[in-house]
């Protein structure tokens, strides 16, 4: 009974088209989840299956343990933040709060008084007269969210409310999404396209791809454990390389791409020699360094000319061609401003631990 | 051309010249009726003789004011009684058809959308007369085979209510779907997920957001029956709406008493007109005027 | 209950749970459609086609065919009458399209801020007015009693008053006043959503004002003017009051010689033959007129 809600074997079907595929899940209360996928993998049509707009085909959503089956929406113990907010422009700001709770015949001097707390606590005191067109992107967020947590719900579902907001304003309505959930203590079933919403935010995510889970684990699971080649190419920026297995030795195995370059990687997976594989090197745990003294020893390195340098403050990057296969890589670099004078054409060296570059069959990522 | 490229003196004095002039073409002979409301002579017909507000209030001397001419009075209130009638039911079947419109999906929609629209391209007189004989031969019907009579399908206000309606439910209907076609649905989905019930929904949400066009189209409905003259004509029976009786009365010869009911029937509808304009939703009314 | 019938694919709750409601919701949002549409549209114009092909041949025996038709071609008054109003209907539409359309211009281009909505505004008040009172007002204008003859005598430009009324030329002011407001708004719109820059371009490409208005604004205006055009056409076609009280006797207007024969007359055959006559003609021009400038008949009548 410490799951809020659960989600078993639950499909969703439109005339030839499978959105949901037989999903099962479970989210602990007072946890923050989140459903990361990009458009049209089914995220959309899963968060209305849990708010009840759509029934599902097989399977049962159940919330704080209740079967939701025959339920209507207007009677789930769920509410739901709109993609575009969805406030009601014909009312007030405190009409708005108060809306759910007239609705259950609440006292008005009750009603007055809860929304006048619950719009406290999300900042905007005293904002009950004003008109909806009259705030800004992240006060029509904020009475959003309040509208729906005056209402206590088990469950709170978001629909990726941030989409809408300018890049700013979105980085600071993460952080203070984080602090309300931990504020209220809600339940939060979340959905996104952001990696990044979804990595900062959530105590754990879910990876969706057409209609099914390919992985739900921790922010730091998903990042340095992906389970599949989809989840590895999906979250966090990565280097892909597809080759053969030449060699397998132990988990780590040798794979020669098309362009001739030679490299090792960890594979979990069963492979001989001959398989169709690919491999992910995330950008900042190759090590760079101007000759090959400069690099951790045991490992194999590489030689390359800089292409471009890609300046972004902590998040800086270069573009190396390996030489001489011109195969291309992107390389974090380091935050100590070691390599601040770095040129183009440049020759460096660069290598990286095989056992921190990951590797999948080909072939399972055939989106 | 345009105010951004050079104009010649010639040219803007010719525009605003034109403008003038059209402008004064618009109102000259609403003035002139006004004027002649208030002239104290027999004819409305210069010169000028002075004022006077016996075409209003007066009951002597042969002179019987708008508000002594009991014929006239109860003319403008059956026209009022007419337009009650027609707006009523225009909002009513306008709303249900807007919804036909916009939310349903049936086969045919696109044939019974465009058979929405013949009424407004039907000359007036035309539904006039096919009403009539319709309804003429429906109490014909009714008289022969079941030996009852049906007054209502005889010439008189009802048929008159019903041949109004006929075109004018057409607007109502256009004004109302264009205003639904603007409801974003995730409102409703927001009220349920708050725990609205379907009636709460509809009161408080839909409502709300269909008001401006309900009341626009209401305005409209009952500006447009009020002057309804053609159709009425073909249908009108004993009781006579007031655009009625100002034709017969200006067919036996002028009055000033006629001039006092156009001026009060102008400054009536320019205040409902006034009122509407003022709404912050006045697009809707603009909209659907024409 | 209305909104039971939503019909998306994505949203519907009613659509998922219960679909014999929405049976029965389709129902009763069709009842009052077909009830207005089938009781006051179509059956009673069936029942004039079927009216007009009956000819009365001794008290209380009818018989069918064209002799209703055969009347109106064979007596010249009748087609006189619908030909003259035909022409006239369309040279009056010529007018008010000609008239309204510079200050439909001015109204949409030149005019800014306040100026152009009350400009707007104003075009649209003497229409707010029933046409009764609209044609009262020209009658004192014009009759030979009245403002006008007496103003051109005080002038000097004629001796002793003229009678302005009862000409052809009265009856065309008289149906161009009444007509204005249904030309000048769909030109105001569709002029409005004729870009600045488009007109400057060409401009700046060397264009004058004539061919700008004939290769730029006009082909932009078309369904403006077609709307405006069409229903002018219309209401011209159909009009009864302005004719008859300001042609007199003189005005032969075809709505007249209905009103004569199903009112005055009783002969409803006859009138029902003339009413499909002019229904035939108006909805031929309506027509030609949407063929001609490339328009759809919803996309106009929404329009305007």
């Amino acid at each position: 009974m410490d799951q809020d809600l659960e989600v078993d074997r639950v499909s969703k079907r439109y005339n030839a088209h499978l959105a949901v595929d037989a999903l099962s899940f479970a989210v602990p209360h007072g946890s923050f989840f989140s459903i990361l996928g990009p458009s049209g993998c089914g995220k959309t049509t899963l968060l209305r299956l849990i708010a009840g707009f759509l029934e599902p085909d097989s399977g049962d959503v159940r919330i704080g343990g209740h079967s939701m089956r025959g339920v209507s929406p207007n009677r789930r113990p769920v509410n739901m933040v709109f993609q575009n907010l969805a406030l009601f422009p014909m009312m007030s700001v405190g009409e708005n709060v108060g809306y759910g709770l007239a609705r259950r015949d609440i006292a008005s001097t009750e009603i007055r008084n809860r929304v006048a707390a619950m719009l406290k606590r999300v900042g905007l005191p005293g904002a009950e007269g004003k008109r909806v067109d009259q705030l800004s992107g992240g006060q029509k967020q904020r009475v959003a969210i309040a509208r729906s947590l005056v209402l206590e719900p088990t469950l709170l579902l978001l629909d990726e409310p941030l989409g809408a907001l300018d890049l700013k304003l979105r980085e600071h309505m993460k952080i203070e999404l984080k602090q309300l959930q931990a504020d209220f203590g809600t339940t939060f079933v979340y959905i996104t396209h952001d990696q990044s919403e979804a990595l900062v935010l959530s105590d754990r995510v879910a990876v969706m791809s057409a209609g099914r889970f390919e992985q739900i684990g921790t922010p730091q699971e998903l990042y340095y454990a992906p389970h599949t080649a989809f989840v590895a190419g999906f979250v966090g920026a990565n280097n892909r390389l597809s080759g053969t297995v030449q060699r397998v030795d132990g988990d780590i195995i040798e794979l020669h791409t098309a362009q001739g370059l030679a490299l090792h990687a960890r594979c979990t997976e069963h492979v001989v020699a001959g398989n169709e594989v690919e491999a992910f090197v995330r950008p900042e745990v190759v090590g760079l360094a101007r000759d090959a003294a400069g690099l951790a020893t045991g490992t194999p390195y590489y030689t390359g000319r800089i292409e471009s340098l890609l300046f972004d403050g902590a998040n800086s990057t270069v573009l190396v061609r390996e030489q001489p296969t011109n195969t291309e890589f992107r390389i974090a670099l380091p935050q100590t401003g070691q390599f601040a004078d770095l040129r183009e054409s440049e020759m460096i060296v660069f290598g990286f631990d095989p056992e921190r570059a990951i590797s999948f069959r080909g072939g399972n990522d055939g989106r | 051309m345009i105010p951004s490229l050079p104009r010649s003196l010639v040219s803007r004095c010719a525009n605003i010249g034109y403008v003038g002039a059209f402008f004064v073409f618009l109102f000259v002979p609403l003035v002139v009726v006004a004027v002649f409301a208030f002239n104290d002579a027999n004819y409305p017909a210069p010169p000028w003789r002075g004022f006077t507000l016996n075409w209003f209030v007066g009951s002597s001397g042969g002179r019987i004011g708008l508000f002594g001419d009991a014929p006239l009075v109860k003319s403008v209130a059956t026209s009022a009684i007419v337009a009650c009638w027609v707006t009523a039911l225009s909002i009513a079947f306008g709303a249900a058809n807007a919804f036909l419109l916009e939310r349903a999906r049936f086969r045919g929609k696109t044939a019974l959308s465009m058979l929405m629209l013949a009424p407004l391209v039907i000359p007036g007189v035309i539904l006039g007369i096919s009403i009539l004989a319709f309804a003429s031969r429906l109490a014909q019907f009714a008289n022969d085979f079941l030996g009852i009579e049906i007054d209502f399908l005889r010439p008189g206000l009802p048929l008159v209510v019903l041949g109004q309606f006929s075109y004018i439910v057409s607007i109502a209907t256009l004004t109302i779907a264009a205003r639904l076609k603007r409801f974003d649905i995730t409102l409703e989905e927001a009220a349920f997920n708050l725990g609205a019930s379907r009636r709460d929904v509809f009161l408080t949400i839909m409502l709300p957001h269909l008001k401006p066009a309900l009341v626009g189209a209401g305005a409209i409905a009952f500006l447009m029956s009020f002057e309804n003259f053609n159709t009425t004509l073909m249908l009108v029976g004993s009781d006579a709406p007031l655009t009625i009786m100002m034709y017969g009365r200006m067919r036996e010869g002028a009055s000033p008493v006629l001039n006092a009911v156009s001026l009060f029937l102008m400054v009536a509808s320019m205040l409902l007109a006034l009122a509407l304009l003022r709404r912050p939703e006045r697009t809707d009314v603009s909209r659907a005027l024409p | 209950m209305a909104d039971r019938l939503r019909s998306r694919t994505t949203a519907t709750l009613a659509g998922d749970l219960v679909a014999p409601h929405m049976r029965l919701a389709l129902f009763l949002l069709l009842a009052p459609a077909l009830l207005w549409l089938l009781g006051l549209i179509v059956l009673p114009h069936v029942d004039l086609a079927v009216l007009s092909l009956r000819t009365r041949v001794a008290p209380r025996t009818y018989e069918l065919g064209f002799g209703n038709y055969r009347t109106f071609i064979d007596e010249p008054l009748y087609w006189h009458t619908f030909v003259r109003t035909a022409v006239m209907s369309i040279f009056a539409t010529v007018c008010t399209l000609l008239i309204a359309f510079p200050a439909a211009w001015y109204i949409a281009k030149i005019a800014r801020g306040r100026a152009k909505s009350l400009l707007f505004v104003m075009c649209l008040i003497p229409f707010w007015v029933s046409e009764t009172v609209r044609t009262l007002g020209w009658m004192i204008l014009l009759r030979e009693s009245g403002v006008l003859p007496r103003l051109l005598v005080e002038l000097g430009i004629t001796a002793k008053p003229v009678e302005l009324l009862y000409h052809d030329t009265t009856i065309l002011v008289g149906l161009v006043y009444t007509s204005m407001l249904f030309m000048v708004v769909p030109l105001v719109s569709a002029l409005e959503s004729l870009d600045d820059s488009l007109i400057e371009a060409a401009y700046d490409l060397g264009g004058n004002g004539l061919s700008i208005l004939r290769q730029i604004v006009i082909p932009h205006a078309a369904p403006g003017i077609a709307a405006g055009s069409i229903i002018v056409f219309m209401l011209t076609l159909g009009n009864y009051l302005t004719p008859t009280l300001l042609g007199g006797k003189n005005s032969l207007w075809f709505t007249e010689q209905i009103y004569t024969q199903f009112i005055t007359r009783f002969n409803w055959e006859q009138g029902a033959a003339f009413g499909f006559l002019l229904l035939v003609l108006s909805t031929a021009i309506v027509w030609l007129g949407l063929v001609v400038t490339g328009q759809k008949f919803g996309d106009v009548m929404r329009r305007s």
